[in-house]
């Protein structure tokens, strides 16, 4: 297989095959959460917890307080640094936009590859550091599982490859390419079935967690 | 109870398993963040008191049972089921070293509800007969005698009249059409009986109606601590029939955290309908009062003082202002402390923590978080509102050579009432 048919093959039905996999595979994991259900709440509520269920959807993706804002000060800041970076390079590169404009017909406007570029740098080098604290603190390295370090590597490798892509560092740019591409299909395969399915799944436990709270009359 | 097996733990586990723990478990990423906002961990420092891994076997459970992956992996022999051996090591972490205080659920980024698992874990761990002795003989004592700590209406009775003679205050029982059924914790009984005679003259003053059942007085329910639902639904439903039976408006829980959970959340839940009479804690009562002008006091308290909140009355009922409104009319020099109102540090016991004996050790070590907090504000007075955080506050406080006497909010409130001329 030469540089030309693979990226041919990863632009193609290897890409077909990731989506229809993390698709149906999301659905899943969604119906499995469901279909567990819920029991009524009998008590006599302050309020309906509508309205707290969705302003903590948006309140958790920010500190409780100052002081558990200190205390958690490298997670808030490494997390933020990932984070960001990550959904900037993932929705507002150029060929992102476009291929996602190929595949349901509508884009948006990108930010200049440079600045992309600059937040691609800055999920590295957090992740990096969330690895090394993984490794080295305590807590985060007693809870650490097998897993969590997959699905850290396979996180880190679309940002790497396609990082090298764009400054066409060391290896062919096809090549880089074909394999920035099929290290997102991996991503994308291992989805459904790890816990990177908590960027789907956080906004269902924030709403749970803040209904109940807001029914007792508690701003969670 | 039905005999504790590992069988019935995991039964009961699973049963337990709903959307929310689903969502919960499919979210957390292992960030660590609930370990810095539980005191357990942050005045420990050891990595398993870690809210989040205080789950694990449930956590597993859920992967093996109610996940695609996880059941073919359990199919292929891949996956480590839940043992016997880990339940009850798991116990220490659930029952001895967490209060279900809820400040990891406060903080946790993804949104996961972590006490609120452990209330269902404790359900499994208590089924498979991991329950510390301690939880266990109160809970013995709650169904046989009626109260945890073993008091029977002898001892009320007693103190009803130590009441009349000393006050000439009159301890209503039985009384039907009342404003107010009053609950006590025994914990109150035993170690604070001016608790009682504080809400008789309250009462007086602002002329309410109110009485003690005397097939149902004690608060507590030991059932919700040990996680036993059938338990806890007995305790509840002594309560609930005595107050439709008297025809009460409102059932007052007492100055104790959990009881007021008990009843006023889960109580409707465990009995699988709505109550026909309110469920109020009494420093709801107090504010509604005060809002209605019939608490008229006098005096100012000129000493610093500061408020600890109970867990539950905060961060799982929503008492959050009342308190604060009630102590501002006695007092003008009420200071925060650095963490205070939903995010305020549990005092190490809640949950059950005080009933099991081995516990003391960590309970004693947890209270170093109130200490740190405390030394910063250098008051005079610490006031609270639960008879089990203030036992831990008082023994916490005596153990660190702290002089900071520790009072409850309804009995200061008292000793400010203007006297009926």
């Amino acid at each position: 297989m030469n540089s030309a048919e693979f990226l041919l093959w990863v632009r193609g039905p290897g890409l077909n095959i990731a989506l229809v996999i993390f698709t149906i595979g999301m659905l899943i994991r969604l119906l499995e959460i469901f279909m567990l259900g819920r029991k009524q709440n009998l008590a006599e509520l302050r309020a309906n917890g509508v309205s707290a269920g969705l302003r903590t959807i948006f309140t958790r993706s920010t500190p409780a307080d100052k002081n558990s804002m200190r205390r958690s000060m490298f997670t808030f800041v490494a997390g933020y640094g990932f984070h960001i970076g990550l959904f900037v390079v993932i929705f507002l590169l150029t060929p992102h936009i476009q291929l996602i404009q190929s595949l349901l017909g509508f884009g948006w406007p990108a930010l200049p590859t440079p600045v992309v570029d600059l937040f691609t740098v800055i999920a590295l080098i957090s992740l990096m550091a969330l690895l090394w604290r993984r490794l080295t603190h305590p807590v985060v390295r007693y809870l650490s599982t097998p897993q969590d370090y997959l699905v850290w590597a396979a996180t880190f490798l679309p940002l790497l490859t396609g990082y090298m892509s764009y400054h066409h560092l060391w290896f062919p740019y096809s090549w880089l390419l074909g394999v920035h591409i099929l290290s997102v299909e991996f991503l994308l395969i291992l989805f459904p079935f790890t816990k990177l399915t908590h960027a789907f799944t956080l906004f269902i436990s924030r709403w749970y967690t803040g209904m109940m709270a807001g029914e007792k009359g508690v701003a969670s | 109870m039905s005999k504790a097996t590992l069988d019935r733990g995991v039964q009961i586990l699973k049963e337990h398993i709903d959307a929310p723990t689903a969502a919960y478990f499919s979210s957390c990423v292992n960030c660590g963040m609930c370990a810095d906002a539980c005191l357990f961990y942050t005045e420990t420092g050891d990595p398993a008191y870690t809210p989040i891994n205080k789950l694990e076997p449930m956590r597993r459970l859920w992967e093996q049972e109610y996940t695609l992956v996880g059941r073919i992996k359990k199919l292929v022999g891949l996956s480590k089921p839940v043992t016997d051996e880990e339940l009850g090591e798991w116990s220490d972490l659930v029952y001895h070293a967490c209060s279900m205080c809820g400040r990891c659920s406060m903080v946790c980024p993804v949104g996961n509800d972590i006490s609120y698992m452990i209330r269902n874990i404790r359900e499994g761990i208590s089924a498979a007969g991991y329950a510390p002795e301690g939880l266990v003989g109160a809970t013995t004592r709650a169904v046989e005698i009626g109260s945890p700590m073993g008091i029977t209406m002898h001892a009320l009775n007693t103190q009803a009249r130590n009441i009349k003679e000393s006050s000439g205050l009159e301890i209503p029982f039985d009384r039907e059409g009342v404003d107010y059924l009053v609950l006590l914790s025994s914990m109150e009984v035993i170690n604070f009986p001016e608790y009682l005679e504080a809400i008789a003259r309250i009462f007086k003053q602002a002329g309410k109606s109110w009485t003690i059942s005397s097939e149902a007085f004690e608060a507590t329910n030991s059932g919700i601590q040990i996680g036993a639902s059938d338990i806890a639904r007995e305790l509840v439903s002594r309560v609930v029939e005595a107050a439709e039976k008297l025809k009460v408006e409102t059932v007052v829980s007492p100055e104790c955290g959990h009881a007021y959970t008990a009843i006023r959340w889960d109580g409707p839940n465990l009995m699988g309908r709505r109550f026909s009479f309110k469920v109020k804690h009494i420093i709801e009562v107090l504010d509604e009062l005060r809002e209605q002008r019939l608490l008229k006091v006098e005096g100012i308290e000129d000493s610093c003082m500061t408020f600890h909140d109970p867990c539950q009355l905060v961060r799982k009922g929503g008492v959050i202002e009342q308190p604060r409104n009630l102590l501002k009319m006695v007092a003008t020099n009420f200071v925060e402390m650095d963490d205070s109102g939903v995010m305020n540090w549990c005092c190490g016991a809640g949950g059950g923590v005080s009933a099991i004996e081995e516990a003391e050790e960590i309970r004693l070590k947890a209270f170093n978080r109130k200490k740190s907090q405390l030394d910063k504000l250098q008051v005079d007075t610490l006031v609270t509102a639960c008879a089990n955080c203030r036992i831990q506050l008082e023994e916490g406080l005596e153990v660190n050579e702290m002089d900071i006497p520790v009072v409850g909010l309804t009995e200061m409130l008292a000793d400010h009432l203007v006297e009926d001329k």
